[in-house]
């Protein structure tokens, strides 16, 4: 043995020392799992950094991220590269060309996404900020969703099994039951919130009574609901529209729809349940109990532990939480974007661009609000962009990425931007780690 | 090395935590940091280790101005800090942490391992320490993990060393050796300062001593002042070092454990047929050392081990088996051994972890929703109380001082209404003047007739505070002594010695 300890008697009148022998092996284990608790805490607090962190990094992540796209942009395009044949003679043709290219994409994206100011009347002007808040409806909803079990410290990875299952029940019910208006909506909305939340909770349940890592159980979880739905969208009787051999729905009944909010516009109903999804989840966050357990448990299970906090009640009722907002997501989707029927690539990538939403977002609901106005943005604007100036759209996913890439690298931001490292933060693990109490 | 620091400025916004603090530290000096929690000591020498950069002054080593822009650039300059939490990969060996960061290597790039080997048994011979080089970290005991530490700084040539609270963690014996070391340290010609609020040891090994008191320096105190004196000094008023309390008088409340066994998931035993009861009125000490199943019989007692037969009734209720949140609610109060991992949220304010175990039901929760109102008041309160220095109750509480957050948790469990109270090391980490106040807050509710365990790892705290003293040694009581039994007994019985034997 490597220790010095040997038992020794206690020398008479040696004040308040006692000679002892070492901790015995049967009690050993005391500190190990103390020890391996500490260093899961700080595992969970580089996980809480990267999720909720401070909103400069977000901005300075799009920044970077819009610039690396104006790179690609001027790569990829023909004037630029016609003149860089001769950059050596004529440089400046080259930096103008790239001006060019860059500052009419931008412009570009931006006439689809916010304002054209090529239209004749305000109402066609307007028309891009409709389609980025419809674009934006279900991104809100799915950003809430995940930005929660983040707040819990799960990483849902489900959204688009959550929203699958959500948008065949609530396009099941929007297409077979008939009921007057209002509430036909919303029975076919709470349907779709309610399969949501119960598939969620399958992931929940089993990382709350069985240890089942939550990324694993709902990728899994995807591929079992989109094969599911694809299963009922090719099976007459199901999802499948009767008179039909292709994988497609009905189309949901007047009744069950979201109305536009006005007239010749797509934006609908959708848009203000989300907005009120937001408040809601502020709410929960920030003023309810439970709102405080999921933080509690999200920053310290093992504080939250000895608190009476039941952390697997916690974590299955965030999930069903999470899953009931990603379901309000394909509800929306079914509802009120696309009413004619619709196949199993509903989600459009929603699921997982909801991930990027609540990072970006830091996982607060303003946040995640914010950021999904501007992912919104990105894709109405993207295929203006791509129509009239012929960049591909491929490049808004690109910045996308690269947006999700900086925030979880947040020192590469703060060196291009000289953001100091948030004092609190490294003092915290300082006091911690570093220094006694 | 002869290290100075002049007029060291920190500052945190509106909180100046160091206000032109000079401090001279001499090669083969032992200098100690005394001051009361929050007064600036860590802060001090995180500014030294780099961690932080100051807002004014400088750090000079033998003469020359030092611009320190992380640890590593203190480190390379000969400052050593010994952490609280060591900062070691428990699964690699002793060798092999004190090479990580500073790899000796063969030509191509290869691993010396046994350079490293040949290192660490060369500091450990030269300081008498015992430290197999090929022990693998995690199953070492948290005294050598420490020294595996020093190791690693003198590895990297320190010449001046870094403690802050060291001993906070350690058993009795493992401090006496740190000593020892830190003598032998300064016999080889350190310049070491070192951070303790535990009074002896500070006249034990002290060359120097200064007295820090909200971020200024207040003067110089000597080894041979009495702790009293030192006690004055870092607090500004008299401080009463032992605890006044009255004879019991017992009520009806009533803790009875009977036939207790804790078991961890490999079927270990831990607590090992536990037996005994605590009268309202009565505070019954659990002593031993470190890791000899108190911990878990504590935690057994607000329902957090998994694996529990026996019985533990309060006031006639049996509450083996019921879940933590009934347990809070029958007005159990705990205070966890490791506060950052049990007892705090770190990200919360101050005031959100004041009502972190009271979310059942009113004052801080009506109708699912917190009333923030209530919890401001509360908090307000309670910071004013417990004399918790912070810049506001909406702080979050990682920013505190490590003593401050105790009191944050001593100040959220001392203000429910109790009819037990189970506090482990309650006074870790925490000044002679908060001291006195947490024992006769402790004191204070025994004399309300609730029943009081206390898990302490300090004999003067066991034998000050307790009515009675439970020794454990490996999971089993030893015995239950009245608190005027010796000292060297109740060393003997911690020992695993029956109290009788020890007596004789
Ligand atoms: N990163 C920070 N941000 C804001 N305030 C801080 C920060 N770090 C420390 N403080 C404050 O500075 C003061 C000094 O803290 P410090 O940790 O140096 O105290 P200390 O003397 O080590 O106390 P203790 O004996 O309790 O460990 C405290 O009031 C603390 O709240
Ligand atoms: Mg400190």
């Amino acid at each position: 043995m490597s220790d010095t300890h040997t038992p020794s008697p206690v020398p008479p009148g040696d004040r308040e020392r006692v000679t002892v022998e070492p901790a015995p092996s049967s009690a050993d284990s005391g500190p190990e799992p103390r020890r391996a608790a500490a260093e899961e805490n700080q595992w969970r607090e580089v996980f809480q950094r990267i999720v909720t962190g401070g909103w400069a990094i977000s901005l300075g992540a799009v920044v970077l991220a819009i610039l690396a796209g104006s790179v690609l942009i001027a790569f990829t395009d023909e004037a630029v590269q016609r003149a860089a044949g001769y950059f050596f003679s004529r440089p400046g043709d080259t930096f103008s060309a790239i001006g060019s290219a860059v500052g009419s994409a931008y412009a570009a994206l931006f006439r689809g996404a916010v304002w054209d100011f090529t239209a004749d009347d305000f109402g066609g002007a307007i028309r891009p900020l409709t389609a980025t808040l419809t674009r934006a409806t279900p991104l809100i909803a799915a950003g809430l969703g995940v930005a929660l079990t983040f707040r819990t410290g799960l990483f849902n990875i489900g959204g688009r099994g959550q929203m699958l299952v959500a948008a065949a029940a609530a396009g099941w019910v929007g297409f077979t039951w008939s009921m007057p208006w209002p509430l036909h909506m919303l029975v076919a909305l709470a349907a779709g919130m309610l399969a949501g939340a119960l598939w969620a909770g399958i992931a929940g349940a089993l990382k709350a009574f069985t240890g089942a890592h939550e990324v694993i159980s709902t990728i899994m979880l995807n591929y079992v609901a989109f094969y599911l739905l694809s299963y009922l969208l090719a099976t007459p009787g199901l999802l499948q529209a009767p008179g039909s051999s292709n994988p497609k729905t009905r189309p949901t009944l007047a009744s069950a729809q979201m109305p536009k909010l006005f007239e010749g516009y797509n934006v609908h109903l959708g848009l203000v349940l989300v907005l009120l999804a937001v408040a809601f989840t502020w709410w929960l966050l920030e003023r309810s109990k439970m709102g405080f357990e999921y933080r509690a448990v999200g920053i310290n299970p093992h504080a939250a532990r000895v608190a009476g906090i039941d952390v697997r009640r916690v974590t299955v009722s965030v999930m069903l939480v999470a899953g009931a907002l990603l379901g309000l997501a394909g509800a929306t989707q079914v509802q009120g974007t696309v009413v004619t029927g619709f196949s199993s690539d509903i989600d459009a990538g929603i699921g997982f661009d909801a991930i990027t939403v609540a990072l970006l977002g830091r996982s607060r609901p303003l946040g995640v609000l914010g950021a999904a106005l501007l992912f919104g943005a990105f894709k109405a604007g993207g295929s203006v962009m791509q129509a009239s100036e012929g960049v591909p759209i491929e490049i808004v996913v690109v910045v996308q990425s690269l947006i999700v890439l900086f925030i979880a690298a947040p020192p590469i931001v703060r060196a291009v931007f000289r953001i100091p490292e948030p004092g609190r933060r490294r003092a915290a693990r300082a006091e911690r780690k570093a220094v006694a109490a | 090395m002869k290290l100075e620091l002049r007029d060291i400025t920190k500052r945190f916004g509106p909180l100046v935590a160091n206000d032109h603090i000079s401090l001279t530290v001499e090669p083969g000096e032992i200098h100690c940091l005394l001051g009361e929690n929050g007064a600036g000591k860590s802060t001090l020498m995180n500014v030294l280790y780099g961690l932080y950069t100051a807002d004014e002054g400088e750090v000079l080593l033998d003469g020359e101005v030092q611009h320190f822009r992380g640890p590593g650039d203190a480190m390379a300059a000969g400052i050593g800090m010994v952490h609280q939490h060591f900062m070691l990969i428990p699964v690699f060996t002793v060798a092999e942490n004190v090479m990580l960061g500073n790899e000796p290597t063969h030509g191509a790039g290869r691993l010396d391992i046994d350079a490293a080997r040949a290192k660490v048994r060369e500091i450990a011979d030269r300081f008498g320490f015992h430290v197999d080089p090929d022990a693998v970290v995690e199953d070492l005991p948290v005294g050598v993990q420490q020294r595996i530490e020093i190791i690693k700084a003198l590895s990297r040539d320190a010449k001046v060393l870094i403690f802050d609270e060291p001993t906070a963690v350690l058993t009795p014996q493992e401090t006496d050796e740190l000593m020892a070391i830190m003598r032998q340290l300064k016999a080889s010609g350190a310049a070491i300062v070192f951070i303790t609020h535990k009074l002896r040891e500070v006249r034990e090994v002290a060359d120097r001593i200064t007295v820090i008191r909200r971020g200024a320096v207040v003067g110089e105190a000597t080894p041979d002042m009495s702790d009293a004196e030192l006690a004055a000094m870092m607090v500004g008023r008299q401080v009463e070092l032992t605890v006044r309390k009255d004879e019991p008088r017992h009520t009806d409340a009533l803790l009875e454990v009977s036939d207790l066994e804790v078991t961890d998931a490999r079927g270990a035993v831990l607590v090992d047929k536990v037996s005994f009861t605590v009268r309202g009125g009565e505070v019954l000490v659990v002593a031993g050392v470190q890791g000899n199943g108190q911990t878990e019989l504590a935690e057994a007692l607000l329902g957090l081990q998994a694996n529990v037969s026996g019985s533990i009734r309060l006031d006639g209720t049996e509450i083996v088996g019921r879940s933590v949140r009934d347990i809070l609610n029958l007005g159990v109060g705990f205070v966890p051994e490791d506060r950052n991992v049990d007892g705090l949220v770190g990200d919360f304010t101050v005031a959100e972890n004041l009502m972190l175990d009271r979310l059942s039901g009113p004052p801080f929760v009506t109708g699912g929703m917190i009333r923030l109102g209530t919890r401001d008041d509360f908090a307000a309160k309670a910071v004013e109380e417990f004399d918790v220095r912070t810049q506001g109750i909406h702080e979050p509480v990682s920013r505190l001082s490590g003593g401050n957050q105790q009191k944050v948790v001593l100040a959220r469990e001392l203000s429910r209404d109790l009819r037990l109270l189970v506090a482990c090391q309650p006074t870790r980490g925490v000044d002679v003047g908060s001291i006195e106040f947490i024992h006769k807050r402790i004191v204070e509710t025994r004399d309300a007739g609730v029943p009081v365990v206390v898990v302490s790892t300090e004999l003067d705290e066991a034998v000050g505070l307790g009515d009675r003293i439970l020794v454990m040694y490996r999971g089993r009581v030893v015995g239950i002594v009245p608190s005027t039994t010796p000292r060297d007994v109740l060393g003997l019985m911690m020992a695993g010695v029956p109290a009788e034997e020890a007596a004789a």
